[in-house]
Formats: C-alpha cells, sequence, structure tokens
C-alpha cells in the first residue's frame, strides 16, 4: 500500500452492523479503535521491526535508505539481529499468552479431577481417554477422576519441566518429530522456552538473527504443541468436545427486551459457568423482576467461539466488535477475562449504562468493576456477575441493535471431521484425502487470527475465503477469522454454491459448509491434529510439509498470532500474513524466515501486504504441493482418478501393500 | 442432492428400528425375555452386531440392549436448508438399521416366519433366509482362487422379466454371486426369474434371500463373517472388519426400480462396508470417494450397462475365458442338474463304456486345436437321429493330446481333475466322476440352441489351453464313439491309471526336496500360509503337491511357490529350516514356523476353508474330527461352526487345526502325535466316505478293525458316552501315552 493511500484511508468495515454502528460512533463523536486508527499512525521505525529499545543507550533507529548494514546500533547490533530479536519477543509473548491459558484449564482440571470444587465435571470421557493414551496411562479400572488427575498431573509437567520434551510432541508424525530433533527444536518446558527467549533476547545475549529465530520457533512449538493443544483438549475434557451446532455471529444478536451479557475473552471456564448461571431458572426469575423478559448471553472474541462451539451460544463477533456492542445501548455488562481487551472499552462505557467487569486477577483496568474468578467458586462468581448485570437493567436507555443476521453451522473439532467423513465405525481422513487427490479439493487453508482496524474490517478475510472456495480450496477457519465468515453467513451450507465444482461435490455428500469453523485461536492446534491425521492417513506424502495446505492470517494484530505463525511454521505450513510486516526493515531476517526455513522444517512464513498476492502466493504454493506429491494438476470440473481394478492377485499383496500407500484405491 | 438421501435414510432408519422393537416384542411376547435364539449353524451369535459391538447376543433379552445400541445411532433428519452436516449421521443410521434388520429377522425366526416360503405362481417357494457358516467355508476356495470374485446384492425389480434374465445371467458369466431380495409392489428379481424357468440356488449363484428389502441383511451377515472368519478380524473391532470387507470382499449393491427410504438406509449401512449401490433409476449421486473405494452411489439407467458399471465403481477386475460353443458358459452353471427325460446325449455312467484321458504327445504329433469325432457310420447315424424324447446313449472315450516344452506326465492327473468343472461349465452340459467312471448328459435345451458332441471338444481345448498356457503348448482332442474302439482306448488309459496310482504312492516327503506353498488364501486370510507336501495336502482338500507343483509351472510367481526343504530339524513333527524361513517370511513375521506332523506343537494354521477340523479330546486321550456339513454336535460340545470360529484367520491354536479330508489316511497324519490311532470320534458320513482307505491304514498302523472303534454321533455325540465306547471297544488311544 502506497503512503498515499494510507494517509486518505478511513478505517471501516464490510460488516453492515459495524458500518451503522461506525457512523452512529462518529454522530456522537466516539472514539473507536477505527477512529484512532485514522489519526494514530503506526510507528514507522517500529511497525518495521528497525527499533531497538531493550536497553537504555537508545532505543536506537536502524532505518537507512543505505540499506540493511548501513547502521547499526550502539552497541553494535545489526539491523537483522534487532528485527529477529524484536520479532522472537513478540514469539515469546504470544507463546506466553496461549500457555497461561492453558496453564488454568489445566488446573481447573485436576481441581475437578481433585473434587475441590463441583462446579466442573469430566464432561467428555471419550476425549479423556484418548488423551490419555497419548502419554501411554494405563486407564484400566480407574474412575474418570483418577485418569484426569494422572492426565492434568502429567501435563502441568510440561510447564515447569526443564528437561526433556513437552507432551504432546509425541502426537506429531515421526518424520517431523525426527526433524524436530536433529534441529534441536523439541521444547523442554514451556516456561523455560519463554524465558529462555526473553533472556536470549535482551541485551548483549544472542545477537545471531538465525539461532534467535529457531530459538523463536523452540518457544512457540511450546505453543502449538503443548500450550495451545492443552488449551483445546483440557476444554474438551471439562467442556465436551464440539460438533456441529447452528447459532448467529453478528452485532444484532442482542436482545431489546432481555438482559444482555457479553462475555469476552478468551479463557472458557468462567464463561462456561455463566452459561450455567445465564440458563438459571432463579436467575431468569431475577432478571424479569427487574423488567427484562430474560437473560441474553452474548459472546465475543475467542471467549465466545468456545461457547459457541459447545453450546450455541450466539456471537456479536470478534476482536474489533467490542466497542461497537457497547454502543448498541443495549449491553448491561460487558465481562472480560484475559487477551485483545481493549482498555478503551473502559472509555465507552462511561457514555452508556454497561457495566464493564474485569474477573482475572492478571487482567484488570481502571475503571472496570473487578469481580475475581476463581475456579474454586466459580458457579458463585458467575451468578453475582449475571445478577450485577440483571440490576443493571432498568438503567438501559436508547438502544440501537443492528439488524443483520446471519446464521452459522460451527463446531468443527477435528474428532468430528473424522466422523462425518465415515460415522462412528469407519471415521477417517480418507475421503478427505482421495478428494484432495483426485483433484475435487485442490488443497486446504487455514485462515485464522485476527482483525486490524489498519485494513477494512473482516475485508481480506472475505476476499480471501471466496476466491479460495471458488478454486475447490476447503477452507478452515478459527478466531476472528471465523467471526468474519461467521458474520457474512459463509459457514451456512449453502455457500457450497459459491464453492469450485469439485469442493461442493465433497461438500454436499458430507453435508458441510466449504469453510469450517475450527473454534477459537487456542484452537489451531485442532488444526494441527487435522494435518498430522491426514499426513498419517497416507497418500499425500508423510508429513505436513507435504500436504498442498497454506496458513493466512490477512488481518492480524497480536502477538498470539505470530507465535501461531511460527509453530505452524515450525510444524511444516507455508504461512501467509497480510497488513504490515514486522520484519520488512531487514531483508536477511526475511530470507532466514523464507528461504532458510523452508529448507529447514519445510515450512515458511511470508509478509504480503496485497490481496490479489496473498491469493496467488497461496494457490501457487499448493499447486506447487500438489505437483511434489506427482497428484493431478489441478483444473476446475475434471477431476477424478485412473481406477485400479483388482484382480484376485492384487488382493493377495494388499498385506504387503498395507503401508505402502497407492492413492486413491489403495488401503 | 446428498441431503435427500441423508434424510431418506434417517427416517429409514427410524422406520426399522420401530419394526424390530415391534416385532422383538412379539418374539418376547410368545418366548419371554429368556429365550436362546441362534440363526441356524453360525459361531457368531448376530454376526453383523457381534462384528460391530462384541455384543454375544443369545437371548431375546439381550436384542433389546443390542437394539437399544442401535437407537444411539439414531439423529435427527437433516433440516430443509441451514442444515448440519449428515454424512456420518447417516452411515451410522445405515448402522443402526443393519442392526434393527438384523433383530428384525431374528424375531422372525423365533415367530416361525423366516425363511420366508411364499407362494409363487402357484407353488410353495422356500427363500434361502439366512446364510450358514457351513456355506461360507464350502465357498471358501471359490472365494480366494477368482471363480467367485465378486458378491452383487439385487434390490427390487427389474422394468421386464426378460432384464431381469438378461442381468442375471451376465452376472452368472463373470462368475459373480447374486443375492436376490426385496420387491417392488409384491414383484421381484426373483419371481422374474422364476416365470422365465432360472433355475435358482446357490449351485447357480442367484440365492433369493428373501421377499423384503430387509432380507439383504444376510449377505451383510455373511461378509461380515468373512472378515471373522478368514481375516482372523475380533468381533467388536468394527474398523478393521468393514475395512477388510472394502479392501477385500468385492460386494456392491444393484437397486432395481424406485428408491424407498429403507432401501437408502440399508444401502448406507452397505456403504460402511465398502460396498457401492449402483441404481438403474436417477438418483442423486454420491462421487466422492473414501468410504467406499470409489463412487458411493450411481446411477445408471441402461440395463445393458449396468453389470458393468457395478464391476467397475466396485474396482473389480474379472478375466472370463471366452467359450466357442452356443451355451452359456460359467461356474453358475457347473451345479445344475439335467434330468433323464430332458437328456438328448448320455455318454457313460455304467450304461455304456466311458473314459476320460489326458496324455503327453510329442509337438510334432499334435495338430492344434484340431478336434475330431471319431465315429462308424452307425454311430454317426444314430447321432443323427437324436431329438428331444429319444436320449441317445454312446461309449466315449474322451482322449487329450497335449504338448508342450514344460509339460510333464505328472501334471496329466492335474489336467484331467480339470475336465469335471470345464465340461460343467456349459449351461445345459452335465459331469461327474473322473478317469473311466465318469458320466456326461447334454440337455435338450442345449441341442436346441445348438450343442453338438464336437462342442464338448471346443470346451476342452480353449480351457485347457487358457488355463495352462505355461505347460500346455498344442492341444487336440479326440472323442471316440464307437464301442470296440471305446474299449480299446479305455485299457491303455487304465494302464496309465494304474501306473500314476503307483506313482503317487511312492511319493513321500522323504523323497522330495522341495514342497509347494499355497498363498492363495491371502487375498482373505493375509497371515495365512499352505505348505503342501507330498503326504500333506492342502486343507481345503482342492491342491495336492502335485496340483500346487503344476500350477506353480503355470504362473512361476502366482500363489504356489517352491519352498526348498533344507535341513531337517524335527524328522518326527516334521520340521525343516527351508520351511520355517518361508513361513515366517511369508506369514508376514507372524510365525516362526510350523510342525508339519503335529497338531499340539506349532501346528500349521487355517484361513477358513478347511474341509476338516482335528480337535484334542484330553479325557480321551486322543482327537475328535468333524468335517465340514456335519451340523450336529460333537463331543467337546462345539459344532463344527463354533469350532471353525477359534481355528481359522491365520492363527496358532496348539490342539486344534484344519485339515484336508484326505490328510486323515496319510501315513504322516499328526504322526507326531500318536498318528491315526489317536482318532475317538469323526461323524459317520466322513468314516464312511474314507472307508476303504481308513482299513488299509489302520492295518498297517498293526490295527485292524480300527475302524469300528471310532465313535461316532449314532453311537455318542457327547463325552462320557464316547468315552464308554472307547473303553467298551479297547480303543488304543486310551492306553497310548498321554498326549499332554
Amino acid at each position: 500500500m502506497s503512503e498515499e493511500k494510507k494517509e486518505k484511508r478511513k478505517a471501516s468495515s464490510i460488516d453492515p452492523c459495524a458500518v451503522d454502528l461506525l457512523k452512529y460512533a462518529e454522530e456522537c463523536s466516539i472514539q473507536t479503535a477505527f477512529s484512532r486508527s485514522d489519526s494514530l499512525k503506526p510507528c514507522p521505525i517500529g511497525a518495521e521491526g528497525a527499533c531497538c529499545k531493550i536497553c537504555a543507550m537508545g532505543p536506537c533507529r536502524l532505518k537507512s535508505k543505505d540499506g540493511e548494514d548501513a547502521l547499526k546500533g550502539v552497541c553494535g547490533a545489526s539491523l537483522a539481529t534487532v528485527t529477529a530479536r524484536n520479532i522472537a519477543r513478540m514469539v515469546a509473548g504470544g507463546t506466553a499468552a496461549h500457555s497461561d491459558h492453558a496453564r488454568d484449564v489445566a488446573n481447573t482440571l485436576l481441581a475437578a479431577a481433585e473434587e475441590h470444587t463441583k462446579d466442573y465435571q469430566i464432561k467428555d470421557v471419550e476425549k479423556l481417554l484418548a488423551v490419555a493414551s497419548n502419554f501411554g496411562i494405563d486407564t484400566s479400572g480407574k474412575t474418570k477422576n483418577e485418569v484426569a488427575k494422572e492426565v492434568a498431573e502429567f501435563v502441568l509437567k510440561d510447564f515447569g519441566q526443564q528437561k526433556g520434551e513437552v507432551s504432546f510432541i509425541r502426537t506429531a508424525t515421526k518424520k517431523r518429530q525426527d526433524l524436530w530433533r536433529e534441529h534441536k527444536l523439541v521444547p523442554r518446558g514451556v516456561d523455560r522456552e519463554v524465558c529462555e527467549l526473553m533472556h536470549r533476547t535482551t541485551m548483549g545475549v544472542d545477537t545471531d538473527p538465525e539461532d534467535i529465530l529457531d530459538a523463536a520457533l523452540r518457544t512457540s512449538l511450546a505453543d502449538g504443541w503443548s500450550g495451545s493443544r492443552i488449551g483445546t483438549d483440557f476444554s474438551d475434557i471439562l467442556f465436551g468436545t464440539p460438533k456441529p451446532i447452528k447459532s448467529e455471529d453478528s452485532l444484532g444478536a442482542f436482545q431489546k427486551k432481555h438482559v444482555n451479557i457479553v462475555v469476552h475473552g478468551h479463557e472458557p471456564t468462567l464463561s462456561e459457568m455463566i452459561v450455567v448461571a445465564s440458563e438459571m431458572p432463579e436467575l431468569i426469575d431475577y432478571a424479569k423482576s427487574k423488567g427484562a423478559e430474560g437473560i441474553n448471553l452474548v459472546g465475543m472474541c475467542c471467549t465466545s467461539n468456545e461457547i459457541l462451539l459447545r453450546h450455541g451460544i450466539k456471537s456479536a463477533g470478534g476482536f474489533l466488535n467490542q466497542e461497537l456492542g457497547i454502543l448498541t445501548g443495549a449491553v448491561e455488562a460487558m465481562v472480560v477475562d484475559v487477551q485483545c481487551i481493549m482498555p478503551a472499552i473502559a472509555d465507552v462505557v462511561k457514555g452508556f449504562h454497561t457495566k464493564l467487569v474485569t474477573t482475572s486477577p492478571k487482567g484488570r483496568i481502571p475503571g472496570a468493576e473487578h469481580i475475581e474468578f476463581d475456579e474454586l467458586h466459580a458457579l458463585d462468581v458467575a451468578k453475582k456477575i449475571v445478577r450485577l448485570a440483571c440490576d443493571n437493567f432498568p438503567n438501559r436507555k436508547d438502544t440501537r441493535i443492528p439488524d443483520y443476521g446471519k446464521t452459522m453451522i460451527a463446531g468443527f473439532s477435528h474428532e468430528y471431521i473424522k466422523y462425518m467423513q465415515g460415522g462412528r465405525f469407519r471415521g477417517s481422513f480418507r475421503p478427505l484425502n482421495d478428494a484432495i487427490i483426485s483433484g475435487r479439493i485442490r488443497g486446504l487453508a487455514g485462515i485464522v487470527g485476527c482483525n486490524n482496524p489498519r485494513v477494512d474490517q473482516d475485508s481480506l478475510h472475505d476476499y480471501l475465503v471466496r476466491e479460495l472456495i471458488a478454486n475447490d480450496v476447503l477452507v478452515v477457519q478459527t478466531g476472528c477469522g471465523a467471526h468474519a465468515s461467521a458474520k457474512s453467513g459463509l459457514l451456512r451450507p449453502e455457500t457450497m454454491e459459491l464453492a469450485g465444482p469439485g469442493l461442493r461435490e465433497v461438500c454436499e455428500a458430507i453435508g458441510i459448509p466449504p469453510v469450517l469453523h475450527m473454534g477459537s485461536c487456542v484452537d489451531n492446534s485442532r488444526i494441527l491434529t487435522v494435518l498430522t491425521a491426514v499426513a498419517q492417513e497416507g497418500g499425500l506424502g508423510d508429513d505436513i510439509s507435504d500436504i498442498p495446505v497454506v496458513g493466512i492470517a490477512p488481518e492480524w494484530m497480536s502477538e498470539k498470532a505470530l507465535a501461531i505463525a511460527f509453530y505452524a511454521v515450525a510444524s511444516g505450513l507455508y504461512v501467509i500474513f497480510g497488513v504490515e510486516s514486522p520484519i520488512a526493515a531487514s531483508p536477511t531476517v526475511q530470507k532466514i524466515m523464507s528461504e532458510g526455513w523452508e529448507k529447514k522444517v519445510g515450512g515458511k512464513l511470508e509478509f504480503i501486504p496485497g490481496k490479489e498476492e496473498m491469493l496467488a502466493a497461496t494457490l501457487a504454493h499448493i499447486d506447487k504441493k500438489r505437483e511434489a506429491l506427482k497428484l493431478r494438476k489441478y483444473e476446475k470440473g475434471k477431476f477424478g482418478v485412473e481406477k485400479v481394478l483388482m484382480s484376485m492377485a492384487d488382493r493377495r499383496k494388499l498385506e504387503e501393500a498395507a503401508h505402502a500407500h497407492k492413492g486413491v484405491g489403495g488401503v | 442432492m446428498s441431503r435427500h438421501i441423508a434424510a431418506a435414510a434417517i427416517r429409514g432408519s427410524h422406520k426399522i428400528a420401530a419394526e424390530a422393537a415391534e416385532a422383538l416384542n412379539m418374539a418376547i411376547a410368545a418366548k419371554g425375555d429368556d429365550y436362546r435364539f441362534e440363526f441356524p449353524d453360525t459361531a457368531f451369535y448376530l454376526p453383523h452386531i457381534f462384528g460391530m459391538t462384541g455384543m454375544k447376543v443369545e437371548t431375546l433379552g439381550q436384542m433389546k440392549d443390542a437394539l437399544d445400541y442401535a437407537k444411539g445411532m439414531l439423529s435427527a433428519e437433516p433440516a430443509q436448508e441451514e442444515y448440519l452436516p449428515y454424512l456420518g449421521e447417516t452411515l451410522d443410521a445405515g448402522q443402526a438399521t443393519l442392526f434393527a434388520e438384523e433383530i428384525l429377522l431374528a424375531s422372525r425366526y423365533v415367530l416361525g416366519l423366516e425363511p420366508v416360503v411364499e407362494k409363487i405362481d402357484g407353488s410353495d417357494f422356500t427363500y434361502n433366509g439366512f446364510i450358514s457358516d457351513t456355506i461360507l467355508r464350502d465357498l471358501g476356495i471359490q472365494l480366494v482362487d477368482g471363480s467367485m470374485p465378486g458378491f452383487a446384492v439385487i434390490i427390487g425389480k427389474a422394468p421386464t422379466d426378460e432384464i431381469a434374465v438378461e442381468i442375471c445371467r451376465d452376472l452368472q458369466q463373470r462368475n459373480i454371486l447374486t443375492f436376490l431380495c426385496g420387491n417392488v409392489d409384491g414383484d421381484s428379481v426373483t419371481k422374474q426369474l422364476l416365470r422365465k424357468g432360472v433355475d435358482l440356488g446357490w449351485d447357480a449363484r442367484l440365492v433369493a434371500l428373501g421377499p423384503e428389502t430387509y432380507h439383504a441383511l444376510y449377505a451383510g451377515d455373511w461378509a461380515c463373517r468373512g472378515a471373522l472368519t478368514f481375516g482372523g478380524k475380533k468381533g467388536g473391532d468394527a474398523l478393521s472388519v468393514l475395512k477388510y470387507n472394502k479392501d477385500r470382499i468385492f460386494a456392491f449393491a444393484m437397486v432395481l426400480g424406485p428408491m424407498n427410504d429403507l432401501i437408502w438406509s440399508t444401502g448406507a449401512g452397505a456403504i460402511t462396508y465398502g460396498f457401492p449401490a449402483i441404481c438403474d433409476t436417477e438418483v442423486p449421486e454420491i462421487r466422492p470417494t473414501g468410504v467406499c473405494t470409489y463412487e458411493h452411489v450411481v446411477s445408471q439407467t441402461d440395463h445393458k450397462k449396468l453389470v458393468d458399471t457395478c464391476i467397475e465403481t466396485r474396482g473389480l477386475k474379472i478375466t472370463i475365458t471366452k467359450v466357442p460353443v452356443p451355451v452359456a458358459y460359467g461356474p453358475a452353471f457347473e451345479g445344475e442338474r439335467i434330468r433323464k427325460e430332458d437328456t438328448v446325449f448320455e455318454f457313460g455312467g455304467q450304461k455304456t463304456t466311458s473314459f476320460e484321458w489326458v496324455t503327453t504327445k510329442e509337438l510334432s504329433e499334435i495338430e492344434d486345436g484340431r478336434i475330431e469325432v471319431i465315429a462308424s457310420a452307425e454311430t454317426l447315424a444314430k447321432i443323427e437321429s437324436a431329438a428331444p424324447g429319444n436320449t441317445v446313449r454312446l461309449p466315449m472315450g474322451l482322449v487329450i493330446d497335449v504338448a508342450g516344452r514344460k509339460m510333464n506326465p505328472d501334471f496329466e492327473p492335474v489336467i484331467e481333475r480339470k475336465l469335471h468343472d470345464y465340461v460343467n461349465c456349459a449351461q445345459g452340459v452335465w459331469h461327474m466322476g473322473q478317469r473311466d467312471v465318469n458320466w456326461m448328459r447334454i440337455s435338450q435345451q442345449a441341442f436346441g440352441d445348438g450343442f453338438r458332441i464336437k462342442h464338448l471338444g471346443d470346451i476342452v481345448y480353449v480351457m485347457v489351453k487358457n488355463k495352462f498356457p505355461a505347460i500346455v503348448d498344442k492341444v487336440q482332442v479326440k472323442l471316440y464313439l464307437d464301442d470296440d474302439k471305446v474299449k480299446e482306448m479305455q485299457e491303455q488309459a487304465r494302464a496309465v491309471y494304474k501306473a500314476r496310482n503307483e506313482r503317487v504312492a511312492s511319493l513321500t516327503d522323504e523323497t522330495v526336496d522341495t514342497f509347494y506353498s499355497c498363498l492363495l488364501c491371502q487375498s482373505f486370510a493375509p497371515n495365512h500360509v499352505c505348505v503342501i507336501s507330498p503326504e500333506r495336502l492342502g486343507l481345503c482338500g482342492a491342491y495336492n503337491w502335485l496340483d500346487a507343483r503344476a500350477a506353480y509351472e503355470i504362473d512361476p510367481t502366482g500363489p504356489n511357490q517352491p519352498v526348498a526343504k533344507g535341513e531337517c530339524t524335527d524328522p518326527v513333527k516334521g520340521r525343516w529350516k527351508g520351511v520355517d524361513g518361508y513361513v515366517f517370511q511369508t506369514s508376514h513375521q507372524t510365525l516362526e514356523g510350523f510342525s508339519a506332523y503335529s497338531i499340539m506343537d506349532a501346528p500349521m494354521t487355517s484361513c477358513g476353508c478347511f474341509e476338516c477340523i482335528v480337535a484334542l479330546v484330553p479325557e480321551a486321550n486322543g482327537f475328535m474330527i468333524v468335517n465340514r456339513g456335519y451340523t450336529g454336535m460333537t463331543p467337546i460340545g462345539m459344532k463344527f461352526s463354533t469350532l471353525a470360529g477359534t481355528v481359522g484367520g491365520g492363527v496358532q491354536a496348539p490342539g486344534f487345526g484344519g485339515i484336508g479330508k484326505y490328510f486323515i489316511t496319510s501315513r504322516k497324519f499328526l504322526s507326531a502325535d500318536g498318528g491315526l490311532k489317536r482318532v475317538v470320534w469323526m461323524p459317520k458320513s466322513l468314516k464312511e466316505a474314507l472307508r476303504e482307505d481308513l482299513i488299509r491304514r489302520s492295518e498297517e498302523e498293526g490295527v485292524p478293525g480300527f475302524i469300528d472303534m471310532i465313535c461316532d454321533e449314532t453311537i455318542a455325540e457327547d463325552s462320557e458316552k464316547m468315552l464308554e465306547f472307547l473303553s467298551e471297544k479297547g480303543h488304543p488311544a486310551l492306553t497310548m501315552e498321554s498326549i499332554l
């Protein structure tokens, strides 16, 4: 994007609800992230990763027209060192976020297993046993709580472990594990890797950009194959593994005559309890006693994704909707925990009756009411919050709830994706692999990540989703990317009309939209599990890096997105990021993260600002992988495979061929 | 679109579950919860339910639990729009339907409603009903040698009777076993074929299971047991059972006529087995692959292409030999009987002199393809007089001269024994016996279609050339029809038969250095290996050492491979280094080797198509033998089918083993464990079939009169009475060294 265009740009959205409310904000001169992004341009030095401020000799701004090597920091640090350190520290931040979230879930599981709390129980025993079997935990003759305790204790070690390997590494493909070990990329413990990366990147320690970035990869793996994985799997054990469920995603999700409560943030532990509380007759009666017709719980951001997938709780959208929701005037309480909570909402609520409630001991906001959550008294806290919202109902004034609503089908856990391809007895990834091999499906794309007011809200998500499905690419989504598609109605099975003919046939056979909502941003771990299963199913190589798949975060903004990008790359994916590049200043770092990493781990991370370029790079990579696998060249509308007709002699050879997969029609 | 199929299948599953519950309630009302039920002749409870869940349903009460399990797989119909995904749910509904159908059919058996007897065109027609374990095992060898490469389940009714016949003839000629069920407004392919006078039954490979769609479950039950018996899969390991079927059982459903909810639902169940549905109406197709190997639902409205479409959709390769005769040709016609009054020509059968003989000549002595009918003018006139109602009986000397660089006189009997199959496969031609006790008939129907005596030569020529291409380069056939000439040639042939007998008798395990393997069954029992020695034939009874050697010569990379014995490590038990090494490799490292002459120590494994089972009877210090086809009880308290369940699948089970019938009278029969003298019980029919050889062998063993010491079911079916009998007779096993 040119400088000229940037200056003229006015932050907006493709979501008509958001457009309406932004108009209202402008009329009332209420500041939002949208308007602030118009007036506050990103720091041009920091944006490109050229600012070093890890010591007081600087900050050093290493941007020069004369190239990368023209300037050095006061300490002598090169631009490449500085850029690598900056992005590595962001990865540490992101990893810390997901993993600390996971720590809370793991502790909750342990508390439930040890029966320290009545509010949480093991809901999904099947998943518990599946997770236990990953670790070789003998479950025979044990109660579910005994197994859960062992599993929780086994995995809790991951956080503070000093030596060895974090738990879920062993669930990757054999080839990937060997590769990680070869390059010393296996995380030893979550806290250790984060701590070490912060140490490594402080003043005067590691200055070799490649070494720094390797350490960042290792740290990110502690997110993808430990923190996030724990976050996902343990939440499933406690609250149930998602399966498809119908719901709505819109700022129009608020109800005029109900007490509207928004739960916003990331962790499912409190929000699950608020779901329970909001459905309790005593509290519904309480709401009625305040003049409301009932309680309407609405999710936002990734908290929304957690309770949407498990309970079908309606969503009011993603990260950039948090201020806009308050602007409806219909929100009695906005309850927040951690991550992606804009402090701005404390200012926005001042003009409305909305109560802002912070709940996490880690996240307080000046001006908010703080009701601290603790898992041992979870339901009591939840009830207190619901009551507070009800009490606030009589204070409601004018409302402006937008009237655009879209339904969606969400809840594609990797367990369900397997199930949907064969039912309880024959569930597998064979049909998906067959579809890719035969060219019905050209490839896969995960379009994930945040919203960022530097681009029109949802516009890049929307463009890429529509283009990719039209090109027979099956899309999976999480986080705010999923909200974007949900809000524009792309998560309905009818969207298959927009898909290419091959993808459409597959969608029709299974009854799915061509865009699958897989959960919150922590649930990107589900994508890794799916891709591992695809690799292991056979016919598409033997590792994630062989699969025609691309990960894209077109509207990213959070450090967590970078942690995800790094672990995805380390797991073998090509990852494309839109918006700004935090490594734009250093061609050296760019080269390490593209060519260098592709050689080392089979994946790479590239920052591509233009949407057409992102699309082209995605399709080119998918086609490149197809070619490497010697799959038929993708041609829209032409698919199928040469049938192998089996004679008796062929059948006798099945056992020998059992491990050498030969594609469609093989075993 | 698929949503339509999903909705129909899910509706169908709810309906059939309700029907099953109703039938079960009626059965319980009549007999009570504790009433024990098993389908006729199976060791696998309700086989589908057992295969999927491991539930051993033995009483009506337990059927309620199984039905509850099925109901747990039912879901709501998908909405018209903005629906939830449906494929997994539809396949579960299909499974629930199979559960419900099995319970419905079991209940119907209890109520005396199965197998269905229906009045068709004035006479009672009895459908097959449940398919027994015995039939499954009887067909064992055909399932693996390519002579029965696939299975069709036809549901419904063809548009016309002629099309029904054409489709079934097409399937027969491709050797496919066809099951018939379902109906369209009361009419069905079964009835269409009966109206057209087509023979139904196992011999014709056209088996009418029942008149309703749910009778298709009997075929599913059968397929499920394929995985349990031949595949060694365990009940409850649903994925393995179903995957085995997808990979190895080449079945498909052909739906003729309009679809309905139950057909869709049953079809969904079939898809979980990897069996696709091909319909002759315009239906929404499911073409993406993955649960089945190729397409799941295909529409083919051109009946001429229907069978081809089915075969291609299932991924089946069938090679058939075209025989230039004016009648249909294929194994489906092998079993047909020709009644005396329908016979135009008859040869042999003790009524006229007759024989058949394969003899080796020099290449130069043979004019390849020459078929010669050698008959006097008088005989020819007699032949001319043949007409319906006038049966002409003639002597017959069928002499097949063969030559080839790799031909060996040892292969003559191998080829000769095949003549029976070759001649019998022609529709309207019937063959029995062998050598100089053969017997042939040609029917009026075949004669009317233009079949003449010379065509017998054409059949033999084409089949021998096609089936033995590696050892036979030239073939000529002579059909002698004059009595004096036949008698003269018969004398020559008899001299050769005698020499062959002596040759076979002289062949012992010690006199050869190479045995032959048989891996034919690995298409079904992936880790099973037979090693065939001169004194131990294959457990199916179909292959002896000479057969296996010929098969190797014919197809050097085929399923019969030479196994060099190597160093003998145990002459008593029959162990050789070469054999053990071969077994280790070809059993895919599941077996260290085995003993050829012992059933107690590392016995040879079984695929599942054994002719007989030998089982230890500890209290009698001996063995009992039970043959396939004997459905009664045995002294160890298990029927053949139950015992068979523990022996198959390529697993070593000391004390139990599958054997070929003629191994019993081999000198090496369990020689390490005490041999023939250990045999304490066998069914009377088996004893009679082996009578002469048993007497000869018992004399060799020094126990004349031993045959009368062997207990049978007419004397005792339980252990206690058997022991009484054995002590009364002074059976040698009782005083032999303890077997354990």
